[in-house]
């Protein structure tokens, strides 16, 4: 129909050319009007948290505009960031992240590697008996894991339980199935030539997933660290069952557990604690998004 | 350097045998092309080779040693593949290396090495590029590049030319011939184009559904086929295969094509004939430039008849004409001052000294 009409004049051409551009405008506004209910509904929150976090404890308490800061101050900061026990918080939830990303690349590299390209006997259900682990919910996990780890305290006298690094065996539950499985899709649209190409040029598997894997699979690898990071960083029920003394304790739940007492809410110190423990990811996010959109296969076959 | 020979190679993926026992001896500096259509086995023929695929029987031999078991970086050979497989993290130099950088070779030789096929391939000024920077030409050179350097004992080529257009394919075609001229390393060239095959090989290998229809030089196809599929495979446009008898008239023998065509046969032919059954069904094969104008001047077993023409093609220096003769599609080449036009009569000769006369029932060439 619109061939037709293209073809046979020029007039109905140009009208036919507006219109489309039309519903492009139409389009754009539409997914502009979108775009800004999003930005507001997700940004407002940390907004607030913002503008909570620069009040005193009596200007919060008052019952004056919520949206604005009258008397701006830092204390809370001040006090977070000099106060010994914050510090440790954070320092125990970087350790468990950035250790917890190091286990799960260590294992889920080779891992997806060999699931997608050594095809042995059972890869494919093993792949999806990956994936399926994932799908069983930390708040059923954490019980077993519980009496698993308070038995293996019983029985060879290895004290786990209330140690941050007991998460470090806990976590990679979560991560290493997840991040297999992503890098499973993409060592599989790597093209299977050009593994072949490196076996005939005389490379080991390990040295085909080191020089040729890996750094083609690059933003890849780099989605899997991100993600394991942010799920080490922000997970809230593990820590909590546990970890129970102060000194063990790592951001999220540390904020709850020593800001909360009884029925006191420290508001300006949660705020700023919440504010400071989401900095890492973002900082991360923002400083790998140009790998992570990078096409590094381009240019590899035809294409 | 090295020979290759293949001994009753068979390749199974569970019920289908992908090859059917494959005999070939490919003598050192030999260029060989196995050709055929897609399916018929060549590419996994090639693959075994190379060590990619699993023999599921028969020997392999590389230069007198079996190597079956013989993991594919232990078999001195290089590959190159359809779709180029070039690693794209690295550069062109970075490419052609990382099978001599394996190996621990010295940096000068890997250096001097690089640069000699660089330069032999013509793509010295972009060894510092990454594939992605490249035309899909440049990247067959690189990846014929990074099968030079290594100086193996065979180089394999698995339909290297597929992903060029028409042009470039040929040029690399003249190009990939001057590389074997000058290293002169035996060669197992994959490809489904037969022109390919003809113009590149020093023996071309037809397969069919896993088995090797024949091997021969380019012109022993050509010239010689031995089954109807090898000679309606090579040449282009393709042989005509007219159902034909045999029959006696008059004490010579006749190959009868319509209930008012039959042409004595040339003595030669005869005699080769002579033997076949009058009751068989036959097939007259006679490629298309064995189908003329007739000449001023009769010459023997040229027999002339009369064609009334469906569709002519001018291709300039000759013009293709297509009829029917007995409902079997003809196809011929005229000259473009023979007077050929769509849907006229135009009177035609046959050179049967050039023809061929098949077993419909076994495809087998008489």
């Amino acid at each position: 129909m619109s061939t037709m009409t293209v073809d046979k004049a020029g007039p109905t051409r140009t009208v036919k050319y507006g219109s489309m551009s039309r519903d492009r405008a139409w389009a754009l506004r539409w997914s502009y009007f979108f775009l800004t209910l999003f930005a507001i509904f997700s940004l407002v929150p940390p907004l607030y948290m913002l503008i909570t976090s620069l009040k005193g404890s009596a200007e919060i308490s008052a019952a004056t505009n919520p949206w604005w800061v009258f008397h701006p101050t830092l204390e809370n900061y001040a006090g977070l960031l000099t106060s010994n026990q914050f510090l440790r918080f954070f320092f125990n939830s970087a350790m468990v992240s950035i250790i917890v990303v190091i286990i799960t690349m260590l294992i889920s590299i080779p891992a997806a590697f060999a699931l997608s390209r050594m095809k042995f006997w059972g890869s494919a259900t093993l792949a999806t008996g990956v994936f399926l682990t994932y799908l069983i919910p930390d708040s059923l996990l954490f019980i077993p894991l519980f009496k698993m780890f308070a038995l293996i305290g019983d029985v060879t006298g290895i004290q786990l339980i209330n140690r941050w690094y007991v998460l470090l065996f806990i976590y990679p539950t979560l991560t290493v199935p997840f991040c297999t499985w992503i890098m499973i899709g993409y060592f599989a649209s790597i093209p299977k030539e050009l593994d072949e190409a490196a076996i005939i040029d005389g490379a080991s598997w390990l040295q085909t997933l080191t020089r040729i894997f890996i750094p083609v699979a690059l933003p890849g690898l780099i989605a899997a660290t991100i993600f394991a990071f942010t799920v080490s960083w922000a997970q809230f029920l593990y820590p909590l069952v546990f970890t129970t003394s102060a000194d063990q304790l790592v951001l999220p739940v540390g904020i709850v557990t020593t800001l909360i007492k009884g029925d006191v809410f420290n508001w300006g110190q949660i705020m700023t604690g919440a504010l400071l423990g989401a900095a890492p990811p973002l900082i991360i996010y923002a400083f790998l998004m140009d790998y992570y959109i990078a096409g590094l296969t381009a240019g590899a076959t035809k294409g | 350097m090295a020979e290759v020979s293949l001994r009753k190679v068979v390749k199974r993926y569970d019920d289908v045998e992908a090859v059917r026992g494959i005999d070939l001896d490919i003598a050192d500096h030999e260029f060989v092309v196995l050709v055929g259509p897609s399916g018929c086995g060549k590419s996994t023929t090639l693959r075994m080779i190379a060590g990619l695929e699993d023999i599921s029987d028969g020997d392999i031999t590389i230069g007198g040693d079996v190597v079956n078991d013989v993991p594919p970086k232990d078999r001195d050979i290089a590959m190159v593949f359809q779709n180029y497989a070039l690693y794209p993290h690295m550069t062109v130099a970075e490419n052609m290396s990382f099978g001599l950088r394996l190996k621990h070779y010295p940096k000068a030789e890997i250096k001097s090495r690089v640069a000699e096929a660089a330069r032999m391939l013509d793509i010295a000024d972009l060894v510092d590029r990454k594939p992605k920077q490249l035309s899909g030409g440049q990247r067959q050179r690189v990846a014929m590049g990074r099968a030079i350097v290594r100086n193996p004992k065979v180089f394999l080529f698995d339909e290297p030319l597929s992903n060029l257009d028409a042009k470039l394919r040929v040029q690399m075609r003249i190009e990939i011939k001057k590389v074997h001229q000058k290293v002169r390393t035996t060669t197992v060239y994959v490809t489904h184009d037969q022109v390919e095959a003809m113009t590149l090989a020093d023996r071309v290998v037809v397969m069919n559904k896993g088995r090797i229809e024949q091997i021969g030089t380019p012109n022993e196809l050509y010239h010689h086929p031995a089954t109807r599929f090898v000679a309606g495979f090579i040449g282009s446009p393709a042989m005509n295969f007219l159902p034909c008898r045999l029959e006696e008239t008059d004490g010579r023998l006749h190959v009868r094509l319509t209930d008012r065509i039959a042409f004595p046969l040339p003595p030669l032919r005869a005699a080769r004939y002579q033997s076949v059954s009058r009751n068989d069904r036959l097939l007259l094969g006679i490629r298309p430039e064995h189908i003329t104008e007739t000449k001023p001047h009769a010459e023997p077993g040229v027999e002339p008849f009369e064609a009334m023409l469906d569709v002519t093609e001018p291709m300039g220096m000759e013009t293709l004409v297509y009829f029917g003769l007995n409902e079997a599609p003809v196809c011929g080449r005229v000259s473009p001052n023979a007077g050929a036009r769509d849907g006229s009569p135009l009177r035609m000769a046959m050179d049967l000294n050039n023809m061929h006369l098949l077993n419909e029932a076994t495809g087998l060439v008489i």
